[in-house]
């Protein structure tokens, strides 16, 4: 009784646990966790009605950290217990926790039709493209090439990617941001969690043990601006420290960096338009190294959630049957007297 | 009239409609069902279906049978061999045959023995006319031709809709054989095609020529009677044990003042849970189809978490697949039901037959010391009553529950007594509201007398907690490592189960209380194995019957009971799993009958092995 009258406001330090964080010193996770509590504050809701739910995997730990409702569950099946949850529990702000390898690998199937059915999910995928916890094996998104405990001679696989596999199941809140760039990953949260249905969050996260090297420039705050476009909606594509470069398209329908100047000026550059499903999957195709990281919301738009759906069907049913009454149920069939 | 048939009164008849999957057999043998429990006997039926949707027409896999056993005393099976077979292709009396009794009436839709036919149902010759029929009561009859004539007045039909009715033409002479009112099967029509009018004109004139042509014909010697049953007073309808499931699964959760949640991916023969509870919005029924079984039952893991009353339904090879999620239940210790309608395995096995052998699979086939209630109904009904129970077991113990049904259950049906929902006790759930430690912290894992620990769900302020599959320290349900730890929460794991025996009734004995030979069954055979005793009872055998009804944990009183016979014989559709537990918890000799067909036991198949038992 004692709790209910003290009105707790909350911090981002009520929202951490007792237990001992236990990532090496150096991960890309630690700033993700402090971003997520410094978040949720932000959200209106009282703490008591966050649930944090992760598969396994280094990120996994998470809710572990968190002074909140959670669940450390099994390899890839996070989103399927979040799905339970939020069906039977519509008010609950549900976050899912997971790495590439538990959201992409083993859990790749509940990946897309958790988005394919915009539950209303918050799924932050840390992604490091590598399997931590297990040692340094190659993952679903490491690089053709990658040599790996698993793959000395190189990895021979393509990488999966998880923002066109996101939008070929339909997403409604897809976005990247980078673990290093805790301001801008902050903001990206916060849009995510306000997304009703499911928001993927991609973050670039470093794993200094296994693949320390693999987000190279970006780590570094000097020089990462010249590889990050910041994507806002309704504004052209133009990036760098100098604001010099940007992204059109070309004429065999793909994307290229251009150098603002003589030849090409902000009007032949592609303008951000959050809506567009198609901006979005050409964006997909842009991937760290290949091109500048696109950071920030990729795509967002707003659709019917399964839970709405769902309740929508109950309030139909009741209003056209009544609420259901166990007499009438057990004699819904052709009865007899004895 | 009399004279041109003998009435003949029997205590109870074995009935059979065979034919095509598309002559809609199982609709015929419903139709009569329905009228004869209307009219007042006991009855059970039992489908018999093949796995393809449509297998090529007129071959013996696409044969799609569907037998009732009617009677004026306690019906306990849908009978061992058929009477009266009606066959509608040289198929479905290929594949029947051998069931029927000696003499049996078989009515032959000759208009079907064509060559083709024959040679899709691997005959050589026409069996109607090469005599191999001749110890049977054969009657011919051309029913797709004067199906045809008595239709040939409705206009607006097409040939291949009129022909669609034959099924009723042949229900129309069943029901005169039998002396039964086509009323319940005409209003059935005229609701069904309300929409559609003639189509319950053409249905209901081939039923009713179906009928004279019985009446007039002089073909039977016999007509049949079987008088009402002496059932206890009340409304009835028929049910079967998939939808005596779902309705036992939404009483429970009225009962417990929840919401159903049930998260299930389609697999035969468990989907009509599904459908039966994807009607049920108006009940607040959240059914979620998962994009496989281990999502099923994540869903159902996370419902559970947020207090709902969360139940899955699959069969073995679903089990399989959601092993790990229910160890993970199991793990955070939190309500929920596994519903597993059995059927043949191993791997896809026979996915439309009967088999019992899921038990030693939910029973130990999960890593980790991993304990789980199971309970098995045994009589389509007797599903409802299991689905109550084993809510009340998972609240009790914060448990996974395990229902261990099966195909021959789940499609089978009975006459069913509509109960009063009121006079069915409530399940009362307490969810966690205050901390439960010092200082105001909340202690998950601390256990009431029972062994269950508190069930805080989230929104509750102050009790924010942390769950997870690694295993933990007692209490606090902190992660650990230390021996001590995990040893105290496997023991604490185990306890709460066994402790269950408590509210276990003990198990009850059918016949002497000693004697030369206890029959032991479980499940979906319980017909079977008890009219068997019976039947042996009567001859003056010294044979009693335990069906055990709850599996893990055991009635208490079972190793007593056991000890009173001079010899056990365990009696099940697999190859001798309970036999297999038996021996291992108690350390006794046990007989194992087991059968592994994909079909049903039969009465005198156990009564001969009792026979054998006591020689
Ligand atoms: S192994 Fe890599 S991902 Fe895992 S905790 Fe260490 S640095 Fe982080």
């Amino acid at each position: 009784m004692s709790i209910k009258n003290i009105p707790l406001k909350l911090t981002a330090k009520s929202l951490r646990s007792d237990q001992t964080v236990r990532w090496c010193p150096g991960c890309g996770d630690y700033a993700i966790l402090s971003q997520v509590q410094r978040v949720m504050p932000k959200l209106g809701l009282p703490k008591e009605d966050f649930v944090v739910i992760s598969g396994i995997g280094c990120s996994s730990r998470f809710p572990y950290y968190m002074d909140t409702y959670g669940i450390h569950s099994i390899h890839g099946r996070a989103p399927t217990l979040a799905t339970g949850l939020a069906i039977s529990n519509p008010d609950l702000s549900v976050w899912v926790i997971t790495g590439d390898g538990d959201a992409l690998s083993i859990g790749g199937n509940h990946f897309i039709h958790t988005i394919r059915r915009n539950i209303d999910l918050n799924i932050i995928l840390f992604n490091n493209r590598v399997y931590g916890l297990t040692k340094g094996q190659y993952s679903p998104t490491s690089r053709q090439g990658h040599r790996s405990k698993s793959s000395p001679m190189g990895s021979i696989e393509q990488p999966i990617n998880p923002i066109a596999l996101a939008l070929a199941a339909n997403a409604t809140f897809i976005a990247r941001t980078l673990d290093s760039h805790t301001k801008h990953m902050g903001g990206v949260f916060e849009e995510a969690a306000k997304h009703k249905g499911t928001s993927l969050v991609e973050v670039y996260q470093k794993c200094i043990i296994f693949n320390a090297n693999e987000w190279g420039d970006l780590q570094d705050s000097h020089k990462r601006d010249d590889h990050i476009i910041y994507l806002e909606d309704g504004q052209p594509m133009v990036f760098g420290k100098n604001m010099d470069k940007g992204i059109r398209m070309n004429a065999q329908y793909e994307l290229e960096v251009v150098e603002l100047g003589d030849e090409f000026t902000e009007a032949d550059l592609l303008v951000h338009n959050v809506k567009s499903k198609a901006l979005a999957l050409m964006l997909s195709s842009m991937e760290w190294p290949n091109f500048p990281a696109a950071l920030g919301v990729i795509h967002s738009r707003e659709a019917q959630t399964y839970t709405e759906g769902l309740e929508l069907q109950i309030a139909d049913a009741q209003a056209r049957k009544g609420v259901g009454n166990l007499q009438s149920l057990y004699a819904d069939a052709d009865t007899w007297e004895i | 009239m009399s004279d041109k048939y003998i009435v003949k009164e029997l205590d109870s008849v074995v009935i059979r409609f065979a034919g095509d999957s598309g002559d809609g057999m199982q609709l015929t043998g419903t139709q009569f069902t329905n009228t004869t429990a209307v009219f007042g006997n006991d009855i059970s039926t039992m489908p018999d279906f093949p796995s393809e949707i449509r297998a090529p027409a007129g071959t013996l896999a696409g044969v799609s049978g569907f037998q009732v056993n009617i009677g004026s005393t306690d019906i306990l099976t849908p009978g061992d061999e058929p009477l009266v077979l009606v066959a509608m292709n040289p198929a479905a009396l290929k594949a029947s045959i051998k069931d029927l009794q000696s003499g049996g009436i078989i009515i032959a839709n000759t208009d079907a023995f064509t060559a083709s036919n024959l040679k899709k149902a691997e005959y050589e010759s026409n069996p109607l006319t090469d005599h191999s029929l001749d110890g049977y009561e054969l009657h011919g009859i051309p029913l797709t031709t004067m199906n045809r004539e008595a239709l040939k007045d409705i206009k607006g039909l097409s040939g291949k809709d009129k022909d669609r009715c034959q099924n009723f033409f042949a229900l129309g002479m069943t029901f005169w054989l039998f002396d039964r009112e086509l009323d319940t099967s005409t209003e059935w029509l005229q609701v069904k095609f309300a929409k559609k009018p003639i189509l319950a004109e053409a249905n209901i004139k081939a039923m009713q020529t179906g009928y004279f042509f019985g009446e007039t014909t002089e073909a039977f010697r016999h007509r049949y009677r079987v008088r009402k049953a002496t059932l206890e007073s009340g409304t009835y309808r028929k049910i079967t044990g998939n939808e005596a499931t779902a309705i036992g699964l939404v009483t429970a959760a009225e009962k417990m003042g929840k919401t159903l949640f049930y998260g299930t991916y389609p697999i035969t023969p468990a989907t009509d849970i599904l459908h039966n509870l994807a009607k049920l919005r108006h009940f607040g029924v959240r059914t979620y189809q998962a994009e496989d079984e281990i999502a099923a039952m994540g869903s159902v893991v996370g419902a559970a978490f947020g207090g709902a009353f969360a139940v899955t339904g699959t069969s073995g090879p679903g089990i399989a697949l959601k092993s790990e999620a229910m160890n993970l239940g199991l793990m955070l210790e939190l309500p929920m039901v596994i519903v597993d309608v059995q059927r043949g395995g191993p791997s896809t096995g026979l996915p439309t037959k009967v088999e019992q052998s899921d038990l030693l699979q939910v029973m130990y086939g999960r890593n980790g010391d991993s304990p789980m209630p199971i309970i098995a109904p045994t009589t389509p009904s007797d599903c409802f009553n299991a689905a109550i129970e084993a809510a009340r077991m998972a609240i009790r113990a914060t448990t996974p529950v395990i229902i261990l049904s099966d195909g021959f259950l789940g499609n089978s049906s009975e006459p069913w007594l509509l109960p009063d929902p009121d006079s069915i006790p409530p399940i009362p759930v307490t969810h966690a509201t205050e901390p439960n430690g010092e200082d105001g912290t909340f202690l998950p894992y601390k256990r009431d007398e029972n062994g269950a620990r508190p069930w805080a769900v989230p929104g509750t302020k102050g009790l924010e907690h942390r769950l997870g599959g690694l295993d933990k320290s007692p209490e606090t349900g902190n992660v650990s490592y230390v021996p001590e730890d995990h040893a105290q929460m496997t023991a604490e794991r185990l306890g709460k189960i066994a402790k269950l025996v408590d509210i276990i009734p003990d198990q009850e004995v059918y016949g002497e209380e000693d004697g030369d030979l206890l029959v032991i069954s479980w499940g979906g055979t319980y017909g079977a194995v008890r009219s068997a005793v019976r039947d042996e009872i009567e001859k003056g055998r010294s044979v009693s019957h335990a069906h055990i009804r709850y599996l893990n944990p055991f009635p208490a009183n079972l190793e007593e009971v056991m000890n009173k016979y001079k010899k056990i014989m365990v009696s099940e559709l697999n190859n001798g799993q309970l036999a297999f537990i038996l021996r291992g918890t108690y350390g006794i000799e046990v007989e194992s009958y087991g059968k592994v067909e994909g079909q049903p036991f039969k009465i005198s198949e156990i009564a001969e092995h009792i026979e054998e038992a006591l020689k």
